[in-house]
Order: C-alpha cells, then sequence, then structure tokens
C-alpha cells in the first residue's frame, strides 16, 4: 500500500514539476524545476520496479550506520569542491583575469563567492553535523534511529538543497542575504528536510536506553532547533510568483538587517559551534580514550554558550543605522561570550590530560587538540573584533575574512577531518586507517594554509583599515580604494597558497580515506564466546 | 502602549530575571551535593554502546557497567 502512495506523491511532483518547467519565468527556477522532475520521475520508476518484491529484514537491533556512511562520503567530497572553488576565487581576487569572459555571469567572482561559502559551511559542515550526529546519538541513547527510512529521507533532502541552492547561485537566484542566499522555494524544502531532521533526532533521544543525555547531544539538538529558527525568521519572503525564483523580504530596511545578522551570527553561533561542540564532546573523549575533563564544566558550557549567543548579531552592525543600545548590548554579550568558550575550549584540551603523549604518536588527537585550539583562539579573536573602537578598524577589512578562516578552516575544518578519521575506520569496519603518515601530511598542510591564510589575512586586513582612515594635514583622505586593492596584491597570493595547501590536505584526506574502507584490513571478527561488554 | 514599548518593558523585566534565575539555577544544580559521581557516570555514557544499542532489558545492563567501573 504504502509503495502505491508513494509512486502517486512522485507521478504527481514529476507532474507539476514539468509544469513549473515550461512555465518558467526566469533560467535558474526552469532549471530546478526540471531537475526536481527528473528526481521525481527516477524515484517514480524506481519504486515501480520494487513493489511488490520482499523488502530486506531490517535489523533493529542493530545501529543505523548506512545513512551515517553516505554522510561521511558527501562530507568528504563537499569539502574537496568547497576547498577548491574557494581556492579558486582567491585568485580571482589576487589575478582578476580569472573572471573569464566566456563565462561572465556564471563564473566570476560575485556568483562563485556564495557557492563557496555555501559549500563549505551548508554541504561540508551540514553533512558533517548530520553524519555525526546520527552516529553520536545512536551511540549515547544505546538506541537504533527513530523513524526508518526518514534518515535516508534527511540525507538526500538536504544534499538535493545543496545542489538546488548552488545551480541558483551559478544562474543568478539568490536572495542577496548573507548565508541565506537560497530563493523561497529552496527555504521551503529544508524546512520540510530540517523537521524531519528534529523529528529523527528526537525520537531517537526520547526511545533511549541510557538515563541521562549525553552533552554532545543536548548541542547537536540546540543547533537543529535554533537554526529552524533562524531559517524561518530571515527567510520570511514573499514570491514574486509561484512560476519564479524571485521573492520579497517582509522585513525592510534596519529591520531587515538585523534580523539579517541576528541570523547570519547564529548561523556562526549554533551552525558551526554549537553542532560542531556536540563533535568535539563526542570524538575528543573517544580518540583520547578517556571521559570529558569535567562533565559539570560541560552542562556549565552548554547553558552559558545558549544563553549568551542569541544576543552577539548586532555586533555586525556597528556603526550603520541601527540603534546605538543595540549595538552596544551586541558587543556586550560578545565579550562575555568569552567565557563559555574558553571554558569548553579548556574541558576539550583538558581532556588530553594525562594522555598527552597521545599528541606525539596520533595524528588524528593532534588535529583535534589544533582544533580546540582554533576554537580557543577564534573565540578570542572575535569578541575583541566586536568592540566599536576594534570594529571601526576591522570592519568590511579583510581581517574579518581572516578570522572567519580561522575559525571554519581551523575549529570546523580540523574537527571534522579528525572525525571523519575516526568514522571510517569503524563504519567500514576496518582494523585501522589505511596510512598514518598521510594524515600527518594532511595535520601539516592544513595547519601551515591556515597559518598562511590568517596572517596574510590580518596583515591585508589591518593595512587597508589604516589606508581608509588615513587623513593629510587638510582632513583630506590620502588613498583611494584602488590604492589599497593594489597594495594587497601580494598578501592575496599568499591566502592563495594557503588555500592551495589546504585543498592539497584535503584531497590527501580522501584518498586515505577511500583506501581505508577498500583496501585496509578488515576488522578480525569478534570469538563468539567474549563477553558483550 | 505600542506593542514594542510593552515588549520590551516584559523583556528587560521579568524575563530578564528569569532567565538570570535560570541560569543560576543551573550552575546550582550542577554543583548541587552528591552530584559528582553522577555526572562521572554520565560522562562514561560514549564508552558503552559502541557496537550496538542495548538490549531491552537495560536496568540490569545499566547495573553491569556500573559494577564493572568501581
Amino acid at each position: 500500500m504504502w509503495d502505491y502512495v508513494k509512486m502517486a506523491v512522485f507521478g504527481v511532483i514529476a507532474v507539476l514539476a514539468a509544469i513549473a518547467a515550461n512555465y518558467a519565468r526566469d533560467i535558474a527556477y526552469q532549471v530546478h524545476a526540471i531537475l526536481v522532475m527528473l528526481i521525481a520521475a527516477g524515484m517514480f520508476v524506481w519504486t515501480v520496479r520494487r513493489t511488490g518484491e520482499a523488502k530486506p529484514a531490517v535489523d533493529g537491533a542493530a545501529y543505523m550506520d548506512g545513512v551515517v556512511r553516505y554522510g561521511v562520503i558527501a562530507t568528504a567530497f563537499w569539502g574537496v569542491v568547497g576547498f577548491a572553488v574557494g581556492t579558486f576565487i582567491a585568485f580571482q581576487l589576487a589575478f582578476p583575469q580569472l573572471n573569464f569572459e566566456w563565462a561572465q555571469g556564471y563564473a566570476n567572482f560575485g556568483r562563485l563567492r556564495p557557492l563557496h561559502t555555501s559549500a563549505v559551511i551548508f554541504a561540508f559542515g551540514g553533512n558533517a553535523l548530520i553524519a555525526t550526529s546520527f552516529y553520536v546519538v545512536q551511540r549515547t541513547s544505546a538506541a537504533r534511529l527513530w523513524g526508518g527510512n526518514a534518515g535516508w529521507f534527511v540525507f538526500w533532502g538536504y544534499n538535493l538543497f545543496i545542489v538546488l541552492a548552488a545551480t541558483g547561485y551559478l544562474l543568478g537566484a539568490t536572495q542577496s542575504k548573507e548565508y541565506a542566499e537560497p530563493e523561497w522555494y529552496v527555504d521551503w524544502w529544508l524546512t520540510l528536510v530540517w523537521v524531519v531532521y528534529l523529528l529523527v533526532f528526537l525520537g531517537t533521544i526520547f526511545k533511549r536506553k541510557e538515563k541521562h543525555i549525553y552533552v554532545a547531544n543536548w548541542f547537536y539538538l540546540s543547533f537543529i532547533v535554533t537554526i529552524a529558527m533562524l531559517h524561518i525568521v530571515n527567510n520570511l519572503s514573499l514570491p514574486v510568483s509561484i512560476f519564479g525564483a524571485k521573492s520579497v523580504q517582509v522585513f525592510a530596511g534596519v529591520q531587515d538587517a538585523m534580523t539579517q545578522w541576528w541570523y547570519g551570527h547564529n548561523a556562526v553561533g549554533f551552525f558551526l559551534t554549537a553542532g560542531f561542540l556536540g563533535m568535539m564532546y563526542y570524538f575528543v573523549p573517544k580518540q583520547a580514550e578517556r571521559p570529558v575533563f569535567s562533565y559539570k564544566l560541560s552542562i556549565i558550557h552548554f547553558w552559558a554558550l545558549i544563553f549568551l549567543y542569541i544576543w552577539a548579531g548586532p555586533h555586525h552592525l556597528h556603526y550603520t543605522a541601527l540603534p546605538d543600545w543595540a549595538s552596544t548590548l551586541g558587543m556586550v554579550f560578545s565579550i562575555m561570550l568569552w567565557m563559555p568558550s574558553w571554558g569548553g575550549m579548556i574541558n576539550g584540551l583538558m581532556t588530553l590530560s594525562g594522555a598527552w603523549d597521545k599528541l606525539r604518536t596520533d595524528p588524528i588527537i593532534r588535529m583535534m587538540v589544533v582544533s580546540v585550539g582554533f576554537y580557543g583562539m577564534s573565540t578570542f579573536e572575535g569578541p575583541m573584533m566586536s568592540i566599536k573602537a576594534v570594529n571601526s578598524l576591522s570592519h568590511y577589512t579583510d581581517w574579518t575574512i581572516g578570522h572567519v578562516h580561522s575559525g571554519a578552516l581551523g575549529w570546523n575544518g580540523m574537527i571534522t577531518f579528525g572525525a571523519l578519521y575516526f568514522l571510517v575506520p569503524r563504519l567500514w569496519n576496518r582494523e585501522r586507517l589505511y596510512s598514518l603518515s598521510m594524515v600527518s601530511w594532511h595535520f601539516w598542510l592544513a595547519t601551515i594554509g591556515i597559518v598562511l591564510y590568517a596572517s596574510s589575512m590580518w596583515v591585508t586586513g589591518i593595512m587597508e583599515g589604516l589606508m581608509w582612515r588615513e587623513v593629510d594635514a587638510q582632513g583630506f583622505l590620502v588613498n583611494s580604494f584602488a590604492d589599497t586593492v593594489s597594495a594587497k596584491f601580494p598578501m592575496y597570493v599568499v591566502r592563495a597558497l594557503g588555500g592551495v595547501l589546504y585543498v592539497t590536505g584535503g584531497i590527501i584526506m580522501c584518498v586515505n580515506l577511500w583506501k581505508t574502507a577498500t583496501s585496509a584490513p578488515a576488522k578480525a571478527a569478534a570469538p563468539v564466546a567474549a563477553p558483550a561488554e | 502602549m505600542d506593542t514594542y514599548s510593552l515588549l520590551r518593558e516584559i523583556a528587560d523585566s521579568w524575563v530578564l530575571l528569569f532567565l538570570t534565575a535560570f541560569f543560576v539555577g543551573v550552575v546550582v544544580w550542577v554543583f548541587r551535593p552528591g552530584s559528582t559521581s553522577e555526572h562521572r557516570d554520565s560522562a562514561n555514557i560514549p564508552f558503552r554502546h559502541d557496537k550496538k544499542p542495548a538490549s531491552d532489558d537495560a536496568e540490569t545492563d545499566g547495573a553491569h557497567c556500573k559494577e564493572a567501573r568501581t
């Protein structure tokens, strides 16, 4: 019966998408409608062919790891894509000739830049979060993932969202909100996927066999709930036509700006921080083979972070039309965030106390430690930059870009790499990783890449800020904007080289993980008589 | 009173008080006497069910874990 319902749904979607493609008012919408039509038609045929066949039995007494395996593959794939696009646009900034004439309107910097940010944040980071959250919530709840195939819907639905967003950017569908560029129908689709994600996660927690909900799950849950709230409020918009991509924001002016940065900063706070802290609180103890340094501190870390982060958004709008009290409020809360952030960093690092020798022998732990170190560094830098006096120098300069990347490449990237290296041998049932020295290569390439990136952006950012505000004895500005651009050239080249190192490390990781899954020695089956624990 | 002023009034009086009290309450709750052993137990959750979910007689399972560690 269920198969017939699915057939009907897929058939109707395919027909509606075909109609939408026919009436489409713009190319992005048309391409998306055709894409949806093809996927729905393919699913229809697939369902028809399987109807009436015996379903493979589901082992309810095992964890659901298939979807995690797919998530790991997607994370590694999107990671390299995102890094490569980022490196290319870094070269575009240094060498504008790379904005090829024949690709104008599709592959120039303005189109590729949101593709890069969304690919690394939502495709790489998002897939990493979904995959690890499914892995962690099952292990720490001692329960199989709730909802059966709903987990698969979350994975495929989320990746469809990524593809729609990415192709939309190249074809010019954007609502011009940073980190929230996708247009209305893509937003609606993500909302649906996200609600199912929340249900799967909550359902697994509800049927847990452990009495206590482990702290990593608190972080994951806050990430899922808050992103749902932020996504819906920031994407309140009216489509101009149901057959077109364009929509009009409900908010206007400073309210719109405040909503956007309330969203934008909490995307950092809950997507890139809370969610990844969930990863830290599971994978660092697991890899170090010792429980977290202080469980009490982890609970306080959680609540302090939740209570403070949500207020920090206005620091993106210093010296704008935003009322002074609001930007001061944002600044004060940003500075208060120092405490929970550093509490969390200390908690992560001190988990290794008594096992520091592992830093010498285990490159995966090294990756995780550097990641937590970068978490501490960028959560020190961020509050500092939110102080109005500092912000007047740093805002709109490359310092901001450097800050973002020390957080994203250092903290999010490294902890994700660590988690992937942890997961692949376990998910594919291998004795060990294919090569530890390749992990070391990856570690050093990535670390040196980040150092090149961050230091060149500090130099160019501060230089640019100082050049913009330099006035002569009569009070005239000394430098034109083009002067700053040409002065930044050497630093732009260094930044792009840092990106080359980072993406090279990512490719090495993919090779290593691929070889691990395919040709590392398989784990010997445990003897039958061994006790369960 | 317009909506903005009303919400503002509520936000910086009762809601502020409630949120602050909630946070202080969490801290007090975390450090309550006798919580240490419970927290130590929670911190060990990741090391228990690596291979497969707990069986339905989880009670005995948990008791076994506790015994094994002390």
